[in-house]
């Protein structure tokens, strides 16, 4: 799923700075599993704000709402009744959720009040880290279900480099060396013969480099 | 309005296992403490919403705490630890709004601990009388809207 984490307060109060009245609008999905941008953190956030605002004189109006998913046509169009005498939306969705709110409400301001991180997995209560960094051409067959492009720090497709050290990565004592996990895996998968197997250079025009991606899918679309 | 005569609202949110019967005791003590205090009896510290305590000082308290079972004693185990990260947390976004970090505390005490009770009350509204009412008390006191859901629910 995608993890965010809230933008410091005072970076958010700036962009409010000329808003009186703003919907507070969460999202029930990705963000709400991350406690990053659901219902509880609507309601937190919104609190801070008002009194914040309040302190300086200056009262704002929220209005919470949480939408079960920002990222969606259909979840987004019932606010659209809401948006009398708003003056923006502060949306604690991910970056694509701010879009779509943006792209399915014209003329209506949508500011993010997260940090959009990655995409990732909970470890445990409270810690999150990145699994899959999207590069649209998966290779995790090669390498044991371990992500090259996002675990290695230098995305390396052959590696270990020579800065992996007692399975940390130079970077960071902090920070497991991704080519180790994928080794330690292959060999207790015995298949550590897929190591000796150079994995040839990637095609990242299915990633970024080949700006912005989309998905047409035939047999799924509707009408003529 | 003068240190002396400044009377704060004060919100202590207390579990039911302990702080809550610690009260109790030191009311049956015959113990006195301040009337400032108003107690809101949760079933464990664990249950404690950040929430509340966010709307404690919205609704304009001068002050809240919150009162636990002693750390290794709580009733479900770690309901006070968990309450305990939540009140630093939440100390640091009070401080960031404005209001002060150090009109929220976390307290440690156990059903026997009567005496312990008043003092905590004593100590902790000497503590908000001398910190002066909430910068939001003069605007506060105001309506919370009760405006949350969702919107594909409505
Ligand atoms: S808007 Fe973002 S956080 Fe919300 S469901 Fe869609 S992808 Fe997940
Ligand atoms: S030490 Fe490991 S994770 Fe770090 S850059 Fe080298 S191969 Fe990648």
């Amino acid at each position: 799923m995608i993890i965010a984490e809230q933008k410091p307060l005072s970076e958010i109060e700036e962009m409010l700075a000329d808003c009186h009245k703003v919907m507070v609008a969460g999202c029930g999905t990705c963000v709400t599993v991350c406690f990053a941008g659901g219902e509880k953190e609507v309601g937190l956030l919104a609190s801070a704000l008002r009194m914040a605002r309040e302190l300086k004189g200056q009262p704002l109006e929220t209005l919470e709402r949480t939408l079960h998913r920002q990222c969606e046509w259909e979840f987004v169009d019932p606010v659209k009744a809401e948006l009398e005498g708003i003056d923006a939306i502060l949306s604690l969705g991910c970056g694509v959720g701010v879009q779509a709110l943006s792209e399915r409400l014209p003329g209506v301001r949508v500011l993010p009040a997260l940090n959009t991180k990655f995409m990732g997995l909970p470890l445990e209560q409270g810690v999150w880290s990145e699994r899959c960094a999207g590069c649209g051409d998966c290779v995790l067959d090669l390498t044991g279900g371990i992500c090259p492009i996002a675990r290695c720090s230098k995305s390396l497709l052959n590696g270990p480099c020579g800065g992996s050290a007692s399975g940390k990565c130079e970077i960071s004592p902090d920070v497991d060396c991704g080519w180790q996990l994928i080794y330690d895996r292959l060999e207790s998968l015995g298949r550590l013969d897929l190591m000796e197997e150079p994995i040839p250079p990637k095609d990242w025009s299915y990633a970024r480099d080949g700006g912005p991606r989309r998905i047409v899918r035939e047999d799924l679309r509707l009408g003529q | 309005m003068a240190a002396e005569t400044f009377e704060p609202e004060i919100v202590a949110f207390c579990c039911t296992y302990c702080a809550y019967a610690a009260a109790d005791l030191a009311g049956s003590m015959r113990l006195r403490y301040p009337t400032n205090v108003k107690i809101v009896k949760i079933p464990c510290t664990g249950k404690l919403d950040s929430l509340y305590i966010m709307r404690a000082f919205e609704k304009g308290a001068d002050g809240v705490y919150v009162a636990g079972c002693l750390e290794g004693q709580c009733h479900f185990l770690e309901g006070n630890i968990n309450a305990k990260r939540r009140v630093k947390y939440l100390k640091k976004v009070l401080e960031e709004i404005g209001i002060g970090g150090e009109r929220l505390e976390m307290y440690n005490m156990s059903a026997a601990m009567g005496p312990r009770f008043a003092e905590v009350a004593n100590e902790f509204t000497a503590r908000i009388r001398e910190l002066g009412p909430s910068p939001l008390s003069a605007t506060a006191k105001h309506k919370v809207p009760a405006s949350s859901g969702t919107a594909a629910e409505q």
